[in-house]
């Protein structure tokens, strides 16, 4: 080691760990490029969701002060988003399994920058279909009844729930032990979280054992914090005020809890 | 410092009990190509990902340029290059993203980093394929990124993972060569294979590995030399005969004779004046070969000889073959 100050190290350490992390954001950003294919696809699964539910169930729910296409749309974004972190642990098991991950923990680069590279490429990944299902939602009734900045807050929740999901999907495909399980391995989590939950339809039209869970649950916080800064009216039981600071600490929680796990499985991984 | 990577007495246990490792300890001169020889399942890819810091050894220590591998992680990443036995390299990208990535990985500025990555396109026979995207590119294109991927940083020791298994003979020949380039420039080598061809081509030692265990060091001539230069094959009509054979062959060979099935193996000494000895002795027993064949020594000879049996089936129950495949297969 030469002669550098302890804090000039920690400085540079600190730097490398941003750079490498946005170095492999770059890379997977363009096999989305790459692939344009997979990326329409991933849009096309959410858009049938509004349409299914606009238009097939959406007659039979009863949202009690809203329209229901109203009360849709934020629920479609929490479970268009939840249901991306899928490709977290997809895009981690397939890197593990063909040997990019051993190559990675091999260089010197930091611990943690496969892991944020693929959580920050996944989050750019779901602005952009937020940005797209808010088009569609607009094309079949939906409508900001807040204000933009209102609006934008409520997507800023949304992205920074999917972010803080993507690493508990991260520690699924470091633990699968190949892509096609990794995804198998998701769907118990997410669809419970999406469906028994106020996404789709309001928590009190479900049995009693259920509507515990499905009020209190973090994507029901979440979605009814978004649903309270974009379109004001609802049929919830809280002010949206603290449904919004509920739901960036079960966030901040679910991060500080899952990225230190994401990267101890990272480094034994395989 | 004279060894550029020190191996001592390294253990290695998986779950389920499975011991990679059983006290493996080796030496590797800089500047030097070392070879690990062995079949799959033997522990040559675990020496090599203690050795890369990606895996813990029970007890044991491995050291590169002199410090351990284990206790000093950080400090030995930026001193090594790996090429493993998988291509790891991203298909959505081009080689040259793919250099670049690696280059930043290695935390080289920019601008060296360009410049690197079109040096080593072109020393890698890839400059034309450059910008085209991996999804382009044969088998041997990109095992030869693989390793141009791994020299970006200037690596003073670099580890290849079986580095020409699955390649057709032409790339292997290429490959070859780049490595030997590599220590004309004073890089070191740890190099794994299954082929004893290969390993008698690049390496100047060779350690050869069989269940966790070093069963035998030295240079290629030496070890060969335990070995005969070829063996002479022969097929019979049925086992009975193939006894026969051997036992009348016995004179020719240095060391005894072999029967697989209908087949006989001689390892011997001479070319084609032992070639004429044998098929006068068949001749005269009254022995008609159905083939009869001079050939190189292969990996299994080597075990042949060093261990008195074939060569182990890796878990997964894939036959083990030389390049040519020639010995695939082959009934116990």
């Amino acid at each position: 080691m030469s002669a550098v100050a302890p804090s000039a190290v920690v400085g540079s350490r600190l730097r490398w760990t941003v750079l490498d992390a946005i170095t492999v954001t770059k890379r997977n950003l363009l096999a989305y490029v790459r692939i344009p294919e997979a990326l329409f696809f991933s849009t096309v699964q959410p858009v049938m969701f509004v349409l299914l539910f606009r238009y097939v169930f959406g007659g039979a729910i009863h949202a009690p002060g809203v329209s229901y296409v109203n009360y849709l749309i934020p629920g479609i974004f929490a479970q268009t988003v939840a249901f991306g972190a899928i490709s977290t642990s997809i895009g981690l098991a397939e890197d593990l399994h063909k040997g990019l991950i051993e190559r990675f923990r091999a260089l010197p680069m930091a611990r943690s920058a496969v892991l944020a590279g693929r959580t920050t490429a996944d989050l750019c990944r779901n602005v952009l279909v937020v940005a797209i299902i808010t088009g569609v939602g607009y094309a079949v009734g939906f409508r900001v009844e807040t204000g933009p900045l209102q609006f934008l807050a409520g997507a800023g929740i949304l992205l920074l729930f999917a972010y803080a999901l993507s690493w508990g999907f991260a520690v699924i495909g470091l633990s699968a032990p190949n892509s096609e399980t990794a995804q198998v391995m998701s769907f118990p989590v997410l669809l419970p979280l999406t469906f028994a939950s106020s996404a789709f339809v309001p928590p009190s039209s479900m049995p009693s054992w259920l509507q515990g869970f499905a009020t209190h649950q973090p994507l029901s916080v979440v979605v009814n914090a978004a649903r309270g800064l974009m379109v004001g009216r609802l049929p919830h039981a809280l002010p949206t005020g603290t449904y919004a600071w509920e739901a960036v600490a079960w966030c901040l929680g679910i991060v500080v809890v899952l990225v230190p796990l994401a990267v101890r499985r990272y480094r034994r991984a395989g | 410092m004279a060894h550029a990577i020190r191996v001592e007495n390294l253990v290695k246990t998986f779950k389920g009990g499975v011991t990679a490792l059983d006290g493996v300890s080796f030496d590797v001169e800089e500047g030097t190509i070392y070879g690990l020889l062995g079949p799959n399942g033997a522990g040559k890819t675990t020496v090599v990902r203690i050795l890369t810091t990606t895996l813990e050894p029970d007890s044991g220590h491995g050291y590169v340029l002199g410090l351990d591998v284990a206790s000093h992680a950080t400090a030995v990443r930026p001193l090594f290059g790996l090429a493993g036995q998988f291509a790891a390299v991203d298909e959505n990208l081009t080689g040259r993203e793919n250099l670049t990535m690696v280059g930043r990985l290695n935390h080289l500025p920019f601008s060296i980093v360009t410049a690197r990555s079109t040096e080593l396109l072109e020393q890698f026979q890839l400059a034309d394929a450059g910008d085209r995207t991996l999804k382009t590119y044969s088998g041997g294109m990109r095992r030869r990124l693989d390793v141009a991927a791994s020299l970006v940083a200037r690596p003073k020791v670099l580890f290849l993972d079986e580095p020409t298994t699955g390649l057709d003979p032409q790339s292997r020949i290429d490959l070859w060569s780049v490595i030997e380039g590599l220590v004309e420039a004073g890089t070191t080598v740890l190099l794994t294979t299954q082929y004893l061809e290969e390993a008698d081509r690049l390496a100047e030692r060779v350690a050869v590995v069989d269940h966790g265990k070093v069963i035998s060091e030295g240079t290629p001539t030496e070890l060969k030399a335990n070995l005969g230069a070829t063996v002479l094959e022969v097929g019979l009509h049925d086992e009975a005969t193939a006894h026969l054979a051997a036992s009348a062959l016995a004179p020719v060979g240095i060391h005894p004779p072999s029967v697989f099935g209908s087949l006989v193996e001689v390892p011997v000494d001479g070319g084609p004046r032992t070639a004429m000895e044998a098929l006068r002795i068949l001749d005269q027993a009254g022995i008609e070969p159905v083939s009869f064949t001079l050939r190189e020594p292969s990996l299994d000879d080597v075990f042949l000889a060093l261990t008195g049996r074939q060569t182990a089936e890796d878990p997964a129950g894939e036959p083990t073959t030389t390049p040519t495949g020639r010995r695939a297969g082959r009934a116990k």
